[in-house]
């Protein structure tokens, strides 16, 4: 369902003296419908940027960025917003809303999207902020106040709420107590048992154990410096 | 899929200056594009030359229209053009007054559109006229006074309602939120989103505020001394901008 092929990137900084700064090379990737691939290694070694590539927020240098048959390496930017509303989900870490807009609306939103109707849309929305243990009296308020812990639930609400084929995870647990962190895991199983293909960055390692079938160590795509 | 509108090698020039240059997009229908720049980058020069206000010195901008499919609207006639403009375009102007009637009553500047299109049914074009007022969150009671006794938000939301009245399926906007406190910023920002999803518009919104793109558009042009210089997805020319010009205008930005 995700498959890289040689996937390399670097940074141009033209107001910096035009510094060149590769991140990545030769990255290969492989996900399968209801694999859960985490992306390990040491803070710096380019697990953020890997998705952020996956999701077309970088640029790829060079290489094949497969979700399903949609190359997000070269496709327009109109068949990736079409990818990323009905294929790819994705869960960031930080939380970007329109301000004022009421939580239930938030997390119903990605369903509106899809053509969902807007009482379908509201129900599922409402059923997965219960689950994450957002306070119902909540739900009518703006996110932007919440506390960080109830940002990334509400996020993670957003990210679940459409069945996406392929999902990107970012840091799904962190700053959660065990309880949420034990549903989120639930979500996440359940989302591989219906078939997704997953990429995750989970530093909590529990977590980790738990839900990924393997792992990747993102090291070995740096590129080589010279001695 | 047809492009809602293919834009075709534009230029404008005013004298020697080059107004805009060189500039070719497709947009589709449902697409929300951005095009942001420092003010004299040729952003509105553009935006004027797409929506017929200004004639461009070279290039086509083909609209697919719902009668004829799809049609060059420069060599067009001036009353198809005008016509265009009352039913499936719409210009939302960067100062509200420029784009609404003064004079005349809230309920009357969004009943002219209407009856500009062939709407001759008193009631009917109140009941709109209300109904649009409500969506804009203006509150009925204020469908009888003028704009010029409305604030500056009010005004921005009233000349929305009245562009968008009569059921457009492209919208212009230059600079939406400018010139309103960021409260009424936010609450606009929420309503033209609804409004883009609901009523599947398209849009090409110039703004120099990267965060009101950030979250409006799909897409995004980014203009520099009347040249495109980059495009790109909205968060993929901001997280990774290319071009010298766009680091520097991402770089630039002050973080609250």
């Amino acid at each position: 369902m995700i498959e890289l092929n040689n996937v390399s990137k670097s940074f141009t900084l033209h107001n910096q003296g035009s510094a060149v700064i590769p991140v990545m090379e030769g990255a290969n990737l492989k996900v399968a419908p209801g694999e859960c691939v985490g992306l390990v290694g040491a803070s710096g070694a380019g697990k953020s940027t890997l998705m952020r590539l996956i999701y077309g927020n970088y640029l790829a240098a060079s290489g094949q960025i497969l979700i399903g048959d949609v190359d997000v390496a070269k496709a327009e930017p109109r068949e990736i917003l079409e990818l990323r509303r009905k294929t790819l989900g994705y869960v960031s870490q930080f939380l970007r809303v329109v301000p004022r807009v009421a939580t239930l609306d938030v997390v119903a939103e990605p369903l509106l999207a899809v053509g969902e109707d807007q009482a379908v849309a509201r129900d599922k929305a409402a059923s997965l902020l219960a689950q994450l243990n957002i306070p119902e009296r909540l739900w009518g308020l703006s996110p932007t106040t919440f506390s960080g812990g109830e940002q990334q639930r509400v996020n993670i609400a957003r990210g679940f709420a459409h069945d996406y084929p392929a999902m990107l995870l970012d840091e799904p647990t962190a700053s959660l107590d065990a309880q949420n962190r034990a549903t989120v895991l639930g979500l996440i199983n359940s989302a591989k048992a219906r078939g997704a293909a997953i990429v995750g960055i989970f530093h909590d390692e529990a977590a980790r154990e738990e839900v990924c079938d393997r792992f990747i160590d993102v090291t070995g795509y740096s590129p080589q410096v010279a001695a | 899929m047809t492009p809602l509108l293919q834009v075709r090698d534009i230029r404008k020039t005013y004298g020697s200056f080059v107004g805009c240059t060189d500039v070719s997009f497709d947009l589709y229908p449902g697409e929300v594009m951005g095009i942001v720049g420092e003010s004299g980058s040729g952003k509105s020069t553009l935006l004027n030359c797409l929506a017929g206000h200004l004639p461009p010195d070279q290039g086509e901008v083909v609209f697919d229209t719902l009668a004829d499919g799809p049609v060059d609207t420069v060599t067009m006639s001036e009353p198809e053009r005008r016509m265009l403009s009352r039913t499936d375009w719409a210009f939302v102007h960067q100062h509200a007054r420029d784009g609404l009637r003064m004079s005349v009553s809230a309920g009357g500047n969004i009943g002219e559109r209407l009856m500009a299109v062939g709407d001759r049914h008193y009631g009917n074009i109140r009941e709109r006229a209300v109904d649009w007022l409500g969506r804009v969150e203006i509150k009925e009671e204020r469908v009888d006074d003028r704009p010029t006794a409305f604030s500056g938000g009010m005004q921005q939301r009233l000349q929305i309602a009245r562009n968008l009245v009569t059921g457009p399926r492209l919208v212009f906007m230059d600079e939406p939120t400018g010139g309103l406190d960021v409260s009424v910023q936010a609450r606009l920002l929420d309503l033209l989103r609804g409004l883009v999803r609901e009523m599947g518009l398209s849009a090409i919104i110039v703004t120099h505020d990267l965060a009101v793109v950030r979250l409006l558009a799909d897409r995004l042009m980014v203009m520099k001394d009347g040249h495109v210089v980059e495009t790109g997805l909205t968060d993929q020319v901001l997280d990774d901008p290319q071009h010298a010009y766009t680091q520097l205008l991402v770089s630039s930005v002050l973080q609250v």
